[in-house]
């Protein structure tokens, strides 16, 4: 039950849960009782919305750094990883396997100086950092798995037996 | 001047609702659950399959029975899913179930032979019976079976004329499914009285309860069975037109001759989709399927709550709400909803008479549609009852 409701949640977090316990065909008590385990279980971390911030302002830039590191000792990568999360600009934190960098770090900021200003003066300065590239995204075509320009228009005839 | 027109085609009246899709198209604000094909796109790497078989060139006529690798993907596939054991010589990969089902009957009937048709069914049967020179024999099957047919009931419909039985399940539009014990009670009737069966598992793939049950897997039952399915409702490929027949070869040797004088062959492009659908497509059915099902449980929900009478469907993507406690047939029941709340659902008689007392709701759409939907039709039941 709790990978039905998750994989719900996951398409439309607005969903009530009395129309999730309807669609599961279960009582609501039961999917409120397992909304509320899997929030304290940090199974489920958040709700959010997925925004084109290309529609609303032009001060929003998207950059992903690709950033190495020397693994620490006895912490080996959490600890700097974990850092590196804390700025609120940092969007994502991931551990990369293979290639030539080790954490893919998205950077969500106002402006590109903001951006070079975040991995001069911030991330470059954390120990153990190495080395980073910096890029950024021109354009996003999908998003969290929506496809952001995609109107969905229906192209089935009204009535069809 | 002659009539030109063939006497035969005369006798068939064309499909009911056709006034009442005039209407609908004329409301901007439809909100139709009117429509008998899924809602997904055709799972993309499916249809790029399709779209490389044209950049590739593959733009000719295949084999008249369907391209080799496709009549063995299908072999392979049937005997995974439903035990189903053909070879590529008992497969004709034709341009979707429809035309499987009407080279079926006009290979098989003589003049005069009576074809047993289970109402309320898909539009397309009764037609094709006439137009192969069979009688159409009706059995009104009943709410309280689940719309399941019973050994009784066939009994009672076979006379001495009696050669074909055309299923249909899981069932549009009813969305009753046989399970295995109820295929083999009729199974042994059908032997006992040597009848042939056409099969139209078309939606065998959407099943909710139990997995779907073919009557050519039972035994002794291979020998006189026609089974049509198709990629349409599965893989949501309906404009590919890509379905098939598989049949004792003796009578797929006959059909074939029908298909290749008619129709060549199905499009090459939708071959190629259907191979790598065949191959790879488990995952979509499984997701495709749990929406579905999400939607079918919604639906149930919210018809209790609303006080309509609505048995569980099993299988298909349609619900069949019982209406007859509110005084109208189901055709002025859907006209009125149409006009005060422009909400489409089609009357149960498009299905056969028998089909009286109930609508067809179709749950191939979104939630968000199904919750407008509702909101209309709740509205609707407050306002005028």
């Amino acid at each position: 039950m709790k990978t039905k409701i998750l994989r719900i949640l996951e398409k439309n977090s607005q969903i009530s849960t009395s129309e999730i316990a309807k669609m599961i065909g279960e009582p609501e008590a039961s999917v409120v009782k397992a909304i509320a385990e899997m929030e304290a279980d940090k199974v489920i971390c958040g709700y959010g919305a997925i925004i084109n911030w290309d529609k609303v302002t032009d001060e929003k830039v998207n950059a992903i750094i690709e950033v190495k590191v020397v693994p620490q000792r006895g912490s080996g990568f959490d600890r700097i990883a974990n850092r590196i999360a804390k700025y609120d600009e940092v969007s994502s934190v991931y551990l990369m396997s293979g290639g030539n960098y080790d954490f893919f770090v998205e950077i969500q900021s106002k402006s590109m100086r903001e951006v070079s200003e975040f991995v001069f003066n911030k991330l470059s300065a954390l120990d153990s950092i190495q080395s980073t590239a910096t890029h950024f995204v021109l354009k996003k075509y999908k998003d969290n798995g929506v496809i952001l320009e995609d109107e969905k228009v229906d192209h089935r005839e009204m009535l069809e037996i | 001047m002659r009539d030109f027109i063939n006497d035969k085609l005369k006798t068939i009246k064309p499909s009911g609702i056709r006034k009442f899709f005039d209407i609908a198209n004329k409301i901007p604000d439809c909100v139709s659950l009117g429509v008998g094909e899924p809602d997904f796109d055709t799972p993309w790497h499916i249809t790029e399959e399709g779209i490389y078989s044209l950049e590739k060139g593959y733009t000719f006529y295949t084999s008249n029975q369907g391209m080799p690798e496709l009549r063995d993907e299908i072999a392979t596939w049937n005997k995974r899913k439903y035990d189903l054991n053909y070879t590529r010589d008992e497969i004709i990969v034709t341009c979707g179930g429809s035309e499987a089902i009407d080279i079926a009957l006009r290979a098989t009937t003589n003049p005069g032979d009576e074809v047993i048709i289970l109402q309320p069914c898909y539009v397309c049967y009764e037609p094709d019976v006439i137009l192969a020179n069979g009688v159409a024999k009706i059995i009104n099957l009943q709410e309280k079976n689940q719309f399941r047919l019973t050994p009784e009931e066939l009994e009672a419909a076979i006379t001495p004329k009696t050669k074909t039985l055309i299923m249909n399940f899981p069932n549009n539009p009813t969305g009753g499914i046989m399970e295995r014990e109820d295929l083999e009670a009729i199974a042994e009737v059908i032997k006992k009285h040597d009848l042939l069966v056409i099969s139209d598992e078309i939606y065998s793939e959407l099943t909710y309860s139990s997995k779907h049950v073919s009557i050519g897997s039972l035994p002794g039952m291979k020998e006189r069975t026609i089974i049509v399915n198709g990629f349409s409702k599965a893989y949501s490929m309906t404009g590919w037109r890509l379905g098939y027949v598989m049949g004792p070869e003796a009578i797929m040797n006959q059909m074939k001759k029908i298909h290749q004088f008619v129709i060549m062959c199905a499009a090459t492009p939708s071959q190629y989709a259907g191979i790598e659908a065949l191959k790879h497509g488990d995952e979509d059915i499984e997701k495709m399927k749990e929406e579905y099902d999400n939607r079918r449980h919604y639906l149930l929900a919210e018809f209790e709550r609303l006080g309509l009478p609505c048995f569980e469907p099993k299988g298909a993507f349609y619900i069949f709400p019982n209406i007859s406690k509110y005084g109208m047939t189901s055709e002025e029941f859907a006209t009125d909803l149409l006009q005060k709340e422009h909400v489409v659902v089609v009357p149960g008689t498009a299905f056969g008479e028998c089909g009286e007392g109930f609508v067809r709701i179709s749950y191939a759409y979104s939630l968000d549609s199904l919750k407008e939907a509702i909101k209309r039709i709740e509205k609707y039941l407050k306002e005028n009852f």
